[in-house]
């Protein structure tokens, strides 16, 4: 079976169909295995360069990316914004040529900037890889979550994956749903109504997600919960009373989480404020499944990145004129 | 085919006489149902279970980026050790030879077999790499105008192999 494949950057899964996303998650189970063996590493990216440009903070997403090149045998270069050129004033696209220009064959962008990305990829032939972009998007986030729900509770047509927290400022929490309802799960966002997007509380809702500002009515019967980094350096502007009562109300602890369906697991694409938005107890009990995150986040990457180098159209077989 | 797979069976038990250190890995994805046979021929023959393995190997083929599409990568599942084992490696057809060395670099990944040998069904000829098999189904010379088809009951339905001709290109 050959699938087609013609992507040349991942910037957010929006436009992606069920099969792409389907592809991904799949080429993520041979990746898997590869991180199992005693010699975690194939051969397919040898000589080919993977820079990390990472304008923002980032401990797991970057580690992340540069296990997932080097497993596959790509040199890996990390570049921030301070200690680089971009401290003396050189702009993004010129930054972004001259890596393009030094070798690199993919480049994986994290910017405060919302569709800082998509930019580049406009202006550069490497292929590029949004890895958080502002407040917009981060899809192999995404992308990690829908593959750590599928493996534990398969196919996910109907099931209902509940995402509380900080939904305002969330990339994680758009790229969840761009990448979980092509697959037919249905998102239940809650949180308080100020860290929800206006249009989104008022019924404006994108297809297959719901709002929910009660958490407790939200979780009741929910097959799976992604809690939200709450983002206290977005918190001056009076959104919140505290945090105490945000923790209090919203905070995902050990009688909230029974309330879901049996065996139903919890989530957080990290760091996590614990006593916050989670209760230690709730991340490091028998649902949770921040570290299967974690683990998971190297197959899945290490899928996106053969994808985007190896990727293409299937080659023509040759018609056949009779059997010899 | 049933009786060809059962000739191999016995061959490789007659040239591996210590059957505890032996092991059988297919390539996906024909080998490792042939394997499965060779597996089920061994234990019926000899009353001894031999332990079966299949090998993915896309990601290590030499032709990535020149065929200019990634074929789908499927779990490779080998849940021995491979060190100090003779493994055979099954595959159906056996032409350049590509395939073969890139299963041999994907299996020392796993470690350090004392030996490899080479079960195939059909062996067609026109090596590009200094590769034999050891153990052959049958030797079908063609020219390179040709393809090679095996289908198996466990994949196509039925067991067959068709020679069929290929237009120019």
């Amino acid at each position: 079976m050959k699938v087609t494949w013609s992507r040349r950057h991942v910037l957010e899964t929006d436009d992606w169909s069920r099969e792409e996303i389907e592809h991904v998650l799949d080429t993520a189970d041979g990746m898997l295995e590869v991180l199992s063996r005693p010699i975690r590493r194939a051969p397919p990216l040898r000589g080919r360069t993977v820079i990390l440009f990472f304008a923002e903070a980032s401990t797991r997403t970057r580690v992340s990316f540069e296990l997932a090149a080097k497993a596959l045998s790509a040199d890996v270069v990390n570049i921030t914004a301070t200690g680089s050129s971009v401290e003396k004033g050189e702009s993004l696209l010129d930054t972004a040529r001259t890596l393009e220009a030094l070798g690199g064959d993919v480049l994986v962008i994290r910017h405060g900037s919302s569709g800082a990305p998509y930019f580049v990829a406009q202006r550069v032939g490497a292929a590029v890889i949004n890895a958080g972009d502002g407040a917009h998007a981060h899809p192999t986030q995404g992308l990690v979550d829908a593959y750590t729900l599928r493996a534990k509770l398969g196919d996910l047509a109907g099931k209902r994956i509940v995402v509380v927290g900080d939904v305002l400022h969330s990339r994680v929490a758009r790229s969840d749903i761009n990448a979980l309802v092509p697959l037919g799960a249905r998102v239940t966002l809650s949180g308080p109504p100020t860290l929800l997007p206006a249009a989104w509380r008022c019924g404006d809702l994108p297809s297959g997600v719901a709002c929910e500002p009660d958490v407790d009515r939200a979780l009741d019967g929910a097959d799976g919960v992604i809690a939200l980094r709450l983002q206290r350096e977005r918190q001056e502007a009076g959104l919140l009373p505290s945090i105490r009562e945000y923790a209090r109300t919203w905070g995902l602890t050990e009688p909230r989480v029974a309330t879901m369906r049996p065996g139903a697991p919890v989530m957080h694409p990290g760091p996590m404020n614990e006593g916050v938005e989670i209760d230690a107890a709730v991340a490091h009990g028998a649902r949770s499944l921040i570290e299967e995150q974690v683990t998971n986040g190297v197959a899945v990457r290490m899928a996106l990145l053969y994808l985007l180098i190896a990727g293409g159209e299937p080659p023509a077989t040759p018609p056949l004129t009779g059997v010899v | 085919m049933r009786r060809t797979v059962n000739r191999i069976a016995h061959e490789i038990v007659e040239r591996e006489r210590d059957l505890s250190s032996l092991a059988i890995v297919g390539i996906r994805a024909r080998g490792d149902a042939l394997a499965k046979r060779l597996r089920d021929a061994i234990r019926a023959n000899e009353g001894v279970e031999v332990p079966l393995g299949a090998l993915d190997i896309t990601l290590y083929r030499d032709d990535l980026t020149r065929v200019g599409y990634a074929p789908i990568v499927r779990e490779t599942a080998i849940d021995f050790t491979v060190d100090d084992r003779v493994v055979v490696l099954v595959d159906d057809v056996l032409f350049t030879g590509r395939t073969v060395r890139a299963a041999m670099d994907a299996l020392v990944d796993y470690g350090r077999p004392r030996a490899i040998r080479l079960a195939v069904l059909v062996d067609r000829g026109h090596r590009e790499l200094p590769i034999r098999a050891d153990f052959v189904g049958k030797n079908v010379p063609t020219s390179l105008g040709v393809d090679v088809r095996v289908r198996l009951v466990e994949s196509d339905g039925r067991d067959e192999v068709e020679v069929v001709e290929m237009a120019r290109v």
